[in-house]
């Protein structure tokens, strides 16, 4: 379960959203919704324990997160099956061979990463959730380069994990057809940007 | 923490990993050095130590931007920092796996270099011991140094210029066991602390370089 009370983000020192509180029970998912730049990666971020908030609170143990940001983390020189590999050894979780399985990779295992279309990339990247075996994922725009039939197996893949008890947070724009879906618009959240009125603010 | 050691090992063995690229150097270096210096024995004998310590140094640190500088960019260092492995462990794992394929290879392909340096032979033994105590200390130094100027781009002069001062101890005394080692005199001052510094980096470093990882991801 994820709370959330009045917490601010900031990026580069400036807040970007302000006064976000709300919960989200475990099999559930929270969509968030915002323009370019509206601070949904900063907001991904900082709920994945990589900064402070600016603000406020929330109860997330940094252990029950799996985090999925723009970069797949992938090595270009080691096979797909090594990758993943890797990732399952980290987190001590589950074998790859159901993640492989999930999101279509089996046929791919000996090939090396670097060789991937960027949609199988996307779909390694997403695999490494599944073997993390943490409740909690954190994704930041997970269907970009995928295709629909891709994003449908990704779909499944969150759908079964939120059976199971677990808690997505997703950054998206493509409806993935999600049961129990919240979403959350970060538009009125936005914290008003300060306009800098000249230089003499820095003497100020 | 063996998965990542394994990982690094072989991400540094498959293509475009950069092992060797320091040995070569290495080698380069002191195979140039004599050719330089001109033929004549006691010159070049006299300064082997320090020069196989310098380019031991150098060799150390043309790999060093690799330690975090490549797992940032495909973005493993942020999925890494969210990990349950430490960050401590990570810097700590990570620069394990630069000396094994740095300071380790080095050490042994030493003495093989010294002939061409005409070192004395009483220092071959010396030459070893003092890059088995001393290139640890460069290994995390060095990582300190990356921890720091990960997400710059270009840091790899700055880092350069931020880890050579701090390695000047290493060097200074690694070159001094050697040089010692050659003549034939007492080597137990500067021997021990070589080994304090490689330990003190050691036990200290990791958590120098993971707080300054943990700033670099904000």
């Amino acid at each position: 379960m994820l709370k959330l009370d009045d917490l601010a983000v900031a990026r580069g020192g400036v807040t970007v959203l302000r006064g976000l509180t709300l919960r989200v029970a475990s099999g559930e998912a929270l969509i968030l919704r915002g323009p370019n730049g509206a601070g949904k990666t900063t907001l991904l971020r900082t709920l994945a324990g990589l900064q402070p908030p600016a603000g406020g609170a929330f109860d997330l143990s940094p252990d029950t997160v799996a985090y999925a940001a723009h970069a797949d983390g992938l090595k270009s020189t080691l096979t797909v099956a090594e990758n993943l590999e890797f990732w399952s050894r980290i987190y001590g979780g589950p074998g790859i061979h159901a993640a492989l399985a999930a999101l279509d990779l089996t046929a791919l295992v000996r090939r090396r990463a670097g060789e991937l279309s960027a949609g199988q990339k996307r779909r390694l990247g997403l695999a490494r959730l599944l073997v993390t075996g943490r409740p909690v994922w954190l994704l930041d725009e997970p269907t970009v380069s995928l295709d629909v039939a891709s994003v449908a197996l990704f779909a499944a893949a969150v759908r079964a994990h939120l059976a199971h008890g677990g808690l997505a947070v997703i950054a998206t724009h493509v409806d993935l057809g999600l049961p129990e879906a919240q979403v959350l618009d970060l538009e009125p959240h936005r914290a008003r940007v300060i306009q800098n009125t000249g230089f003499d603010e820095a003497f100020a | 923490m063996k998965a990542l050691l394994l990982r690094d090992l072989r991400l540094a063995f498959r293509s475009g990993g950069g092992f060797g690229l320091g040995l070569a150097f290495f080698f380069l270096l002191s195979v140039l050095v004599p050719l330089g210096v001109g033929p004549e024995g006691g010159t070049l004998g006299r300064i082997a130590p320090g020069i196989l310590w310098v380019g031991a140094l150098l060799a150390c640190l043309l790999s060093l931007d690799r330690i975090f500088a490549l797992d940032h960019e495909d973005g493993s260092l942020d999925l890494l920092a969210t990990a349950p492995i430490p960050l401590e462990a990570v810097v700590a794992v990570k620069a394990l796996a630069h000396w094994l394929v740095t300071g380790l290879p080095l050490t042994l392909i030493a003495p093989g270099l010294a002939v061409f340096l005409n070192l004395p032979s009483g220092g071959y033994p010396w030459l070893v011991v003092s890059l088995v105590l001393g290139t640890p200390a460069l290994s995390m130094i060095g990582a300190f140094g990356a921890a720091l100027t990960v997400g710059l781009r270009r840091g790899g002069l700055l880092l350069s210029l931020l880890v050579l001062p701090l390695y000047v101890p290493t060097l200074i005394f690694g070159g001094e066991v050697v040089r010692r080692g050659a003549e034939g005199m007492a080597l137990g001052t500067p021997l021990a602390l070589l080994a304090a510094i490689s330990l003190g980096a050691a036990a200290l470093l990791p958590f120098a370089a993971a707080s300054a990882i943990r700033v670099n991801l904000r």
